[in-house]
């Protein structure tokens, strides 16, 4: 089915004099703008498109046929958990009790609020393993700066200033950038030829100026690196702390605690794990859970409680202050929290169980006619690699994924980790069904077989095909102009 | 025990949840398709005996013996009588009139905003990185680019930041990537007090000073400015209309710093800008903003949106996700995820933020908002906002004795002084049926018996006659 009316802009739809959204007129005897404010500060009204709600809803609902989602496809973006996403939860946030609740109004008129953040606080310190939660930061990647952070302060407070984070060459690109941000200088550490952390250049780089060994377990391979009670304990011995970045926790609720492998602090991504949603790139939420002795240092607020009342404790004199404004990304956590709250202990093991299955099933489907180069088992999720056909018939991994798009798949990650050549990173997550794994299988070993000359050209039957972005780079176009 | 509570509560961390999970264990509520045959099937392709042994990378010595301690499994129709209950135990702007504000407002919502971002195809993706699978979100990223590009008269926007105060952080890492060789951060003491505070937690570890500019007057005077501002000045920010409420003298301020060749930041309030100069009008080089007010529930604090517009020169050095147009193979009209080279995927350590996910969905409701107010609705909003606070702040000047504590221009907002002890004031108020405002004791102790009450369009004049009427009644009663 097609529609004529999905491709213009909204201001190339705006039309002088049309309208929306309708104000009540002004019920009280006070003058207007002129009167009540000094000309000099007075503008006239930004030069906004009008369009009518037919306009607005038809422009809008035409555009999001032009995504592929979890809802409408089969989506394995690796290092991404798209998972399905429960609508119980959407109704729930939405209530007027949880959406229309004032950030700054007292604790006593939030208590069903503060009991749900207080949960969440104890629910995600039981599945780390570890002692404290601060809810606040909005993401994974401030998550992770925000753990820097408290690592910082945790090190100035014993007077012992150390500037360098250890990191794997593996790692998402947030962990380096993070530790900028928090003033550390990062330093790559090498994966060996299994992909784990190469324990020699580890050693090697290991000192007491080193805050902190940034970990990602399982890893962004699909790994999970036994090494790792070796690791922390080599990290430990020279006063270190061990970050976990959480992005794959799907691969362990209830089968491994990260506490328990010996991480000191870690984030979530609760827009992953916990099915957020992902909403076209954010909202996210990521926690993060510490043991006791980093906990004085953990933003402020957290979620208290005395008696049965819960409240905000700000006096917290230890505290790196806060990341962002108000308590954290709410509305996330309420729909993890509800996630949670439908699976219990049981039901969070099985997400695990059958995340991983359904990975190495479709390793097991497509390990033939790909090169899988770290081995033929895998947690949740794992990088195949298109090298091989590359150099045989000039076929890329972004060729394979640009024509899976053709079959109604969204591709698997690709490109990265940059430790795989020609990566393809495929996590399907524990909401697909064998069939559709098999018939995702079924189109990679047949994408394989096509012509290389028709894969450099796909997709073939969307709407556009191999955007240019070298133009878009050399000359932004970043806003409509008249 | 109140009664809401549907399980026993732990003694400490995670207690006692065990024993009732475990009527439920093995009743699959997980949203998995896997029946037992399919595991099978799938275990003897992938030639393992169970699912266990797809675990045995994992050392048994660090393996958990038991099940999570998490609570127990809900139905659907438990959850709903669950978070219900919670409901009640909040009493949100509906139960109690709302004049609460400080970058958070109970502004209106049109229908339309919901009715888009319930679309399940934006929601239920994630970035955009096919764009040929994408662009649906990818145009409208672009036009709300585009969107807040006009609203603030600047020449480029971001597609979104967290929220406002980790956006003000962002700015201050911004102008040092333009200016490397600067560390002086002024800001005005009347920018949010959480906004601040994010801003000395973003910069703790990094060589930068920041010098507080007090504001006794309930603004930044361009006097005081005047001595701080240097040639070593990275920056100064200020928000506009400023945290009590008042306008700053941001012509001035933004002159004063562009002399010494710093950087103009301005904290602006979206909502304002239907009446206000816009920022690129007064000459900021970053402007920021919370933009919860445009469409996006308060839900206790977030998810919100970081608006972030700049100057074209800049856009190389601004965080965050870009949107540019471009064309496909057979030269049509699309739009791809642009200048990544400033991202942390490429950039690692060198980039110019480490943000990743943003607010995607929230952008979408801002962008779906502007379209739906358009430039006679924002107008009329703002209109509204201001003529209603100013019709209120009336009402309780002449209550002897609360008077208005700043002598400024005011937007939506404004600052009285009341008798008393202010806590105790919100409370009885609150039993009246009103958020009355905020208690600016908490972040500034000289103010301790000061009060900043926000005024939003949805107020009608039987809301702010019956707050006045109880502001009245307390005097009486005192």
């Amino acid at each position: 089915m097609q529609s004529n009316q999905s491709t213009e802009l909204l201001f190339e739809l705006s039309h002088a004099g049309r309208r929306c959204h309708r104000l009540p007129a002004c019920d009280v005897p006070v003058g207007d703008a002129k009167t009540l404010l000094p000309a000099e500060e007075l503008s006239d009204a930004p030069p906004l498109p009008e369009v009518a709600e037919s306009d607005l809803i038809r422009h809008f609902v035409n555009l999001s046929k032009r995504n592929m989602s979890i809802d409408t496809n089969f989506y394995p973006l690796g290092s991404c958990t798209m998972k399905y996403n429960p609508k119980r939860h959407e109704r729930l946030a939405a209530l007027p009790g949880m959406a229309n609740i004032h950030p700054l109004q007292t604790d006593a008129s939030s208590q069903g609020m503060l009991y749900m953040l207080w949960e969440m606080q104890n629910i995600l310190a039981e599945i780390a393993g570890l002692d404290a939660v601060s809810l606040q930061p909005a993401a994974g990647a401030q998550g992770e700066l925000t753990a820097l952070l408290v690592a910082a302060a945790y090190f100035r407070d014993r007077k012992e200033p150390r500037k360098r984070v250890l990191i794997p060459d593996s790692a998402h690109g947030t962990n380096p950038a993070s530790a900028s941000i928090a003033g550390f200088e990062a330093v790559a550490i090498k994966s060996d030829a299994r992909g784990l952390v190469d324990m020699d250049d580890l050693k090697a780089k290991l000192d007491d100026n080193t805050a902190a060994f940034m970990i990602t377990n399982p890893n962004t391979l699909g790994l999970f690196d036994h090494q790792i009670a070796d690791i922390t304990k080599l990290v430990h011995a020279q006063g270190a702390l061990v970050y976990l970045d959480g992005a794959n926790m799907n691969a362990i609720l209830g089968v491994t605690r990260p506490g328990d492998f010996g991480v000191d602090m870690m984030h979530y991504n609760v827009h992953k794990t916990f099915t957020g949603p992902h909403g076209a790139g954010g909202p996210g939420s990521g926690p993060i859970a510490v043991r006791t002795h980093l906990a004085p240092f953990l933003p402020a607020p957290q979620v208290a409680k005395h008696g049965d009342q819960f409240h905000l404790d700000y006096d917290r004199p230890k505290s790196i202050g806060r990341v962002r404004s108000f308590f954290g990304n709410v509305g996330i956590l309420l729909r993890g929290y509800c996630y949670i709250r439908t699976l219990g202990p049981a039901g969070l093991r099985e997400v695990t169980d059958n995340a991983v299955l359904n990975a190495n099933y479709l390793l097991a489907r497509l390990k033939g006619a790909f090169e899988v180069p770290h081995g033929d088992r895998c947690m949740h999720e794992f990088v195949a690699s298109a090298w091989g056909l590359k150099r045989e018939k000039q076929i890329s991994a972004m060729d394979i994924a640009k024509r899976l798009l053709d079959f109604g798949y969204h591709a698997p990650t690709v490109y990265f980790p940059l430790v795989v050549r020609e990566a393809m990173m495929i996590e399907p997550t524990e909401t697909e069904s064998k069939e559709t794994l098999d018939a995702f299988a079924d189109t990679m070993m047949k994408i394989r077989d096509e012509d290389a000359d028709f894969l450099h050209h796909a997709p073939h039957t969307l709407s556009i095909s191999r955007p240019d972005e070298i133009k878009a780079a050399k000359e932004p176009i970043l806003r409509w102009t008249p | 025990m109140p009664a809401f509570y549907r399980y026993p509560l732990p003694n400490g961390r995670g207690s006692d949840f065990l024993d009732v999970a475990s009527p439920r264990r093995g009743f699959s509520l997980s949203y998995i398709l896997n029946t037992h045959a399919d595991q099978e099937a799938m275990l003897h392709t992938i030639g393992a005996r169970s699912v266990e042994d797809l675990f045995k990378n994992i050392p048994d010595g660090l393996r958990l013996k038991r099940p999570l301690r998490v609570p127990p499994a809900l139905t659907e129709i438990e959850l709903q009588q669950h978070i219900g209950e919670l409901c009640k135990r909040n009493q949100s702007a509906d139960d109690a009139v709302c004049f609460l504000g400080g970058g958070s407002y109970d502004h209106f919502i049109p229908a339309v905003v919901d009715v888009v971002a319930a679309r399940s195809e934006y929601y239920t993706a994630y970035t955009p990185y096919q764009a040929e699978a994408s662009q649906g979100s990818l145009q409208a990223f672009f036009e709300y680019q585009t969107l807040i590009a006009q609203l603030t008269g600047m020449e480029v926007a971001n597609a979104s930041l967290y929220e406002g105060g980790s956006a003000v952080a962002e700015s201050v890492l911004m102008a040092l990537a333009i200016h490397p060789d600067r560390s002086r951060v002024l800001v005005a003491e009347s920018v949010h007090p959480e906004y601040r505070r994010t801003l000395g937690t973003y910069l703790a570890n990094l060589p930068v000073q920041i010098v507080t500019l007090s504001t006794p007057e309930g603004f930044l005077d361009p006097d005081e400015l005047r001595k701080s501002v240097n040639d070593n000045t990275l920056c100064v920010i200020v928000q506009h209309p400023n945290f009590f409420g008042a306008l700053e003298e941001v012509e001035a301020i933004g002159k004063l710093c562009h002399e010494k060749g710093g950087l103009f930041v301005v904290s602006f309030d979206p909502i304002s800008l239907g009446l206000l100069k816009r920022p690129g009008q007064y000459g900021a080089d970053i402007a920021v903003a919370e933009g919860q007010c445009l469409g996006n529930p308060m839900v206790y604090g977030g998810p919100y949106l970081g608006i972030m517009a700049c100057r074209q020169e800049f856009v190389r050095k601004m965080p965050g996700r870009l949107v540019g147009q471009t064309v496909d193979r057979n030269g049509k009209r699309c739009w791809v995820l642009t200048l990544q080279t400033r991202e942390q995927h490429i950039r690692r350590e060198k980039a110019t933020s480490n943000i990743c996910t943003n607010q995607g969905l929230f952008a979408l409701r801002a962008a779906a908002y502007l379209a739906a107010l358009g430039p006679n609705g924002l107008r009329e909003t703002a209109e509204l906002c201001l003529r209603k606070a100013h019709y209120l702040s009336g009402l309780l000047k002449v209550i002897p004795g609360i008077s208005l504590r700043f002598d400024r221009p005011f937007f939506k907002e404004f600052t009285v002084q009341v008798p008393g002890d202010v806590s105790a004031w919100l409370e009885r108020l609150l039993k009246a049926g009103y958020h009355a405002g905020l208690e600016l004791g908490r972040w500034y102790p000289s103010l301790h018996d000061c009060i900043t009450i926000a005024v939003t369009e949805k107020r009608t004049r039987q809301e702010l006659d019956g707050l006045a009427s109880a502001f009245h009644a307390e005097i009486k009663g005192m």
